[in-house]
């Protein structure tokens, strides 16, 4: 018990010290989840507005499947892209395992799906309503979506922040196809396990407090910008 | 003001329509119906509820394909607008909503705002030009409508039900705006259930009973000598079902 305490007092000093360690680790997991959550926005939300716009033969083929990927296990997620980025692997010339760049790849392939499947939902509902009236003005399906993705913007903070959620929360992908390097691959998540399988409980704590007052800080900003802007725009 | 010899001219081409049938999951929600609109006349359709008053105007804005039939431009396409119901409004401010419809229909970007503030005012609307559209009343809302549509310079100008959820003040402004669009030569097509309105407004009457088209003509004539039964009870006040 009272070492419990101990560990939560040294893990206080180790914020409020500026750990360089800490700082390190902390700002290459913000760098590499934010990357792979701007990446799979720019991609996913775009191809869920298509798949609310339009109907083709496996349209329900791809939904069904995307929502399936949204409960997609990071060790398998990370386990793909090991297998693509290994050496003998299709794509083991880019030499991209263990680097920071494999770890962005394997969330994109974690948040895509929950952003292009939540904003499929959220763009579709916006459609039932905006649809005759874009229509008469005569818009294309095509010119719909850059209206309909701006107009559902309250909805879709929410859906980059569950995105994001799940990238600065999952550990196994990153483990796997990172390979916990300190200095070079070392994020919050690898290191929390590392450091509580040492034993090395207050830096572990540390960790685990950062991580959760970050995704706090980041969901408190998000809530205060939609709630100010839906009151404003009805 | 019925009078047809005062009608300012358009150009508008005539829409022609036959045989237009419309049917949704087997149902067949509108009989085979031939209709012939020309000139710059204001033709409201009436009847009661479910009568296909809102199909009839989707199908010949081009909203809804018809299951059977042809809904034909002589010549070509004009240029159209629709005012719904319930006023569809884009999530930014009066001013944006207006801008872009004109950024839709090809208006250049320093052209837009200016054009923009001009409708607001015709409309009664300035001072809320930066007023998120969303939270206006509701007669707001359709005068924003309006002022929309009145941008986009329509030949032909579809009205479904404008005014059906309006205050009288809001009505009166509604109305007044039909008469401006038909006094620049716009041709109106409005549905309505309010007699007193077609008497206000129309030029001609169609009338509209569980998706037949009843009767189309001038509206002396509907309100004075009906044909049908089914007008006569309505212009009467009795249910028609």
């Amino acid at each position: 018990m009272s070492d419990d305490a101990n560990a939560f007092q040294t893990a206080l000093a180790l914020i409020l010290g500026r750990d360089p360690d800490l700082v390190g680790i902390v700002v290459l997991s913000l760098q590499i989840s934010l990357t792979a959550v701007l990446i799979a926005a720019l991609i996913g939300l775009p191809l869920g507005a298509a798949l609310a716009l339009w109907r083709f033969p496996g349209h329900s083929v791809i939904v069904v499947a995307l929502n399936a990927l949204m409960g997609l296990p990071p060790v398998v997620a990370g386990l793909s892209v090991y297998l693509l980025l290994s050496r003998a692997g299709p794509l083991g010339e880019l030499g991209m395992l263990f680097t920071p760049g494999a770890m962005v790849i394997a969330q994109i392939i974690l948040v895509l799906p929950i952003i292009a499947a939540l904003a499929r939902q959220q763009v579709e509902e916006l459609f039932q309503e905006y649809r005759e009236q874009l229509t008469s003005l005569g818009l294309s399906r095509l010119r719909m979506i850059p209206t309909l993705l701006w107009d559902a913007r309250l909805g879709l903070v929410t859906v980059v922040l569950a995105g994001f959620g799940r990238a600065s929360a999952e550990v196994g992908a990153v483990m796997i196809v990172g390979g916990n390097i300190d200095g070079v691959t070392r994020v919050m998540t690898t290191a929390i396990v590392l450091e509580t399988s040492k034993g090395n409980l207050p830096l572990a704590l540390g960790l685990g407090l950062v991580l959760l007052s970050l995704v706090a800080l980041v969901n408190a900003a998000a809530y205060l910008m939609s709630e100010t802007a839906r009151r404003r725009l009805g | 003001m019925n009078d047809m010899t005062t009608l300012p001219v358009t150009d508008a081409p005539p829409l022609e329509m036959q045989g237009v049938t419309f049917i949704h999951r087997g149902q067949r929600l509108l009989e085979p119906l031939d209709l012939h609109l020309t000139g710059c006349r204001r033709t409201l359709v009436m009847g009661p509820n479910g009568a296909g008053k809102s199909l009839l105007m989707r199908l010949a804005h081009g909203l809804l394909t018809p299951s059977a039939g042809r809904v034909h431009w002589e010549g070509r396409p004009p240029r159209q607008a629709m005012v719904f119901q319930r006023p569809v409004l884009l999530r930014r401010s009066a001013l944006a909503n207006l801008a872009y419809a004109l950024a839709v229909n090809g208006t250049p970007r320093r052209d837009r705002k200016p054009r923009a503030r001009q409708a607001l005012e015709r409309f009664g609307l300035a001072a809320l030009e930066k007023r998120p559209a969303r939270v206006l009343s509701g007669g707001e809302q359709q005068r924003l409508a309006l002022a929309r549509a009145w941008l986009l310079d329509p030949e032909v100008l579809f009205l479904d039900e404008p005014t059906s959820a309006l205050d009288p003040a809001a009505i009166k402004a509604v109305e007044d705006a039909v008469q401006e669009f038909h006094n620049r030569g716009t041709r109106i097509v409005m549905s309505s259930h309010d007699l007193h309105q077609a008497r206000r407004l129309a030029d001609d009457v169609l009338f509209l009973c569980r998706g037949r088209l009843i009767e189309h003509t001038p509206t002396e004539t509907f309100f004075t000598a009906p044909a049908s039964s089914q007008a006569r009870a309505f212009i009467r006040g009795d249910l028609v079902l």
